[in-house]
């Protein structure tokens, strides 16, 4: 799950991981007396959406005055901002973080993520601070520290020292940044972080070090134990047609094409999409219906499928193993039926009851195409929506 | 001959009495494996599917069953102490079953494995069947032959889409190895890849990815270097945009890393056949033998 950067400095502070003084606000009067508060000659305006990349949209202005502060969040609050990864669409900004502006002496870049070659927490860091990390890993990883932690014992204060050096970083900051890497840890790992970023990490020109952003994701399969970190879900950032499927426990991703597809098992509906594509259509979404999906299940996922005014067909492919083809093929003709469905579907059934299945579908009297295998079927959907 | 399980596989289940825990050893044994016994907290002394017993503790199971594999269908939150358990009782075999365990967890298990001998294969995985002689997992065993193809596969019903090709073909499987879908997982590609090399029934093998990590790209290095075999592969996700989660939490493409494109390119490169649809896994499979 994808949370806000005040959210994420939320939990920082909880951690005792520097962050700058700040306060969320939702209007520009709140902005004003926030800017006051804070105190400091410049304060900083920050656009909240999960979306990266919000300095070159606009989305982050310097203030030197509560007024400039009042200003800017009117100007932000309300807008479409469109960055690199947003998309075209943009999203729209309803709050801003009014924070604290500081002399910078130092930028730096940390990140602490699973990494998946070693199967063990991997900690990142590099003095090229505020760039994309990806950038830097692709033209100068020589840039970049890595350092694997055994989760026996944590970061210990050897290990901190260890990146502190390899950053260059001396003097009084030196002192600061080992419990900061130590605490920056100790969160990723209680809070159960996907990927924890700092970019920038930095260090003013008084010896601070603080994280200036913070963008954290929190693995959703270890959410049932993280009941405060729930709250932050923000639904207006996600599809709305996904939250509703997650709602019945559909695995739903909305894509650009127009053939609907309906798949049971993520593996094979992201084969199908290939087919989908390989015979010259594109795929509308993909959809994982799973391996327990019953009549209500099929239903809703027809009913997501076709909230997508662009779906002209649909693809059902089943690998009938736990689910039996029968039970699939009853859930689609009462859909079918249920819903009015006009656009044509074709239905690849494979596996358990599969004879039982196709008799259920040609006793119902509707029009189903059948797909012997796979790539028929996704031949016979692309013509059929020509 | 076969990988990993056989007819000496000793099997028990954990979480044995839970619905899915049961119907799931059920149909193994309907299929011939040999299911000693099963494990569930404070249910120890039960009978169950006739005359199975029940074990409080893994310990305890392997101490009177002489158990030598586990299928584990534990709820996520207690799944990773599952499988823990299983290895702290000297379970040579383990095979995860449950989806869902958070990254965390898994981390820690990792760690711990690597200083005993057991090998965890999953988690969120189908499980491992060698045909004709045991099934541990949730496949259908139905669909299966017994012969000379080996497959591995990050994915379940796109697996038993390969079987079900090669099966339609008279074409038979030595071992069918589901190696899951999450980011880190006990047993990857390459252990298997050394296993089927060694593996005389086995004649050519199947690799059957997705996008997301690198795990294929390694895989494709060692084939290239330590398999004679014939290699037939296939990347699921060539239309899946970037940044988007697809179903598994491993299949991401992130940071331009693991798309399908890269790794088809590097699997070719290291001499494997690589098909571009799921519907042609069978055909080539039957060429390459």
């Amino acid at each position: 799950m994808k949370i806000h950067e005040y959210q994420a400095k939320e939990i920082l502070r909880k951690y005792n991981v520097a962050v700058p003084n700040g306060i969320l606000v939702s209007n520009k009067s709140e902005a004003a007396a926030a800017a006051k508060k804070i105190g400091t000659p410049v304060v900083v305006v920050k656009a909240q959406i999960h979306a990266g990349g919000r300095g070159k949209g606009g989305g982050v202005k310097l203030a030197k005055s509560p007024q400039e502060a009042e200003k800017y969040t009117d100007d932000i609050i309300g807008m479409t901002l469109v960055t690199t990864q947003t998309g075209p669409e943009g999203r729209l900004v309803k709050k801003v973080l009014i924070e604290e502006g500081m002399s910078i002496a130092k930028e730096l870049y940390m990140g602490i993520l699973v990494d998946r070659e070693t199967s063990q927490v991997l900690i990142m860091a590099s003095e090229a601070g505020g760039m994309e990390i990806e950038e830097v890993a692709a033209t100068t990883p020589e840039r970049i520290i890595k350092e694997t932690v055994d989760p026996l014992i944590g970061v210990q204060p050897f290990l901190a020292r260890k990146i502190a050096f390899a950053l260059n970083i001396e003097g009084a900051a030196l002192k600061a940044v080992i419990p900061f890497i130590i605490n920056l840890y100790d969160a990723f790992v209680k809070e159960d972080c996907s990927m924890l970023e700092i970019n920038p990490l930095v260090i003013t020109s008084d010896d601070r070090v603080l994280a200036l952003d913070a963008k954290v994701d929190i693995d959703d399969n270890a959410m049932y134990r993280h009941k405060e970190t729930q709250e932050y879900r923000d639904l207006d950032e996600e599809d709305p047609s996904e939250v509703e499927a997650s709602k019945f426990h559909l695995n739903y991703i909305k894509l650009d094409g127009n053939i609907g597809c309906m798949v049971n098992g993520a593996g094979l509906a992201m084969g199908t999409m290939d087919i989908i594509k390989l015979s010259g259509g594109e795929p509308a979404n993909f959809l994982d219906v799973g391996g327990g999906a019953d009549e209500e299940m099929i239903e809703n996922g027809f009913r997501i499928i076709l909230s997508d005014p662009a779906v002209k067909g649909i693809f059902i492919n089943i690998f009938g193993g736990i689910l039996r083809c029968d039970i699939l093929a009853r859930g689609v003709v009462a859909a079918t039926k249920k819903l009015k469905i006009k656009i044509p579907v074709v239905v690849r059934m494979e596996g358990t009851n599969m004879e039982e299945g196709h008799q259920i579908l040609k006793d119902s009297g509707l029009n189903f195409a059948i797909g012997n295998g796979m790539k028929d079927g996704a031949q016979k959907v692309v013509k059929a929506i020509k | 001959m076969s990988i990993l399980v056989d007819e000496n596989t000793r099997l028990i289940t954990q979480g044995i009495t839970g619905r899915e825990g049961m119907f799931h050893t059920e149909q193994s044994m309907k299929y011939g494996t040999h299911v000693v016994g099963g494990v569930t907290p404070g249910k120890g002394g039960q009978k169950v599917l006739g005359n199975v017993p029940v074990f409080n503790t893994v310990q305890d199971a392997v101490n009177k069953t002489k158990a030598n594999a586990t299928m584990i269908f534990v709820p996520p939150p207690f799944a990773a102490d599952a499988i823990l358990e299983a290895a702290n009782a000297g379970i040579e075999l383990i095979i995860c079953i449950t989806e869902g365990i958070p990254v965390s967890d898994m981390v820690n298990v990792y760690k711990y494995l690597k200083g005993t001998n057991s090998r965890l294969v999953g988690p969120n995985c189908p499980g491992v069947i060698s045909p004709g002689k045991a099934k541990i997992g949730i496949m259908p065993a139905h669909i299966h032959k017994k012969g000379s193809v080996g497959i591995i596969s990050r994915s379940g019903t796109l697996t038993y889409e390969a079987v079900g090709q090669l099966t339609a073909l008279g074409i038979g499987q030595s071992t069918c190895v589901g190696i899951g879908g999450d980011p880190i997982i006990g047993t990857r590609f390459i252990d298997v890849l050394e296993l089927f090399q060694k593996d005389r029934g086995t004649k050519a093998i199947c690799m059957i990815g997705e996008i997301g990590g690198t795990a294929e790209d390694e895989a494709a290095y060692y084939i290239k270097k330590h398999v004679t075999k014939p290699v037939v592969g296939f990347i699921a996700g060539q239309t899946a945009p970037p940044g988007r989660r697809m179903g598994h939490a491993g299949a991401i493409i992130s940071g331009g890393q693991g798309t399908a494109e890269e790794k088809m390119k590097i699997m070719k490169r290291c001499g494997i056949k690589v098909v571009k649809s799921p519907a042609d896994l069978g055909k080539t499979i039957q060429k390459a033998l």
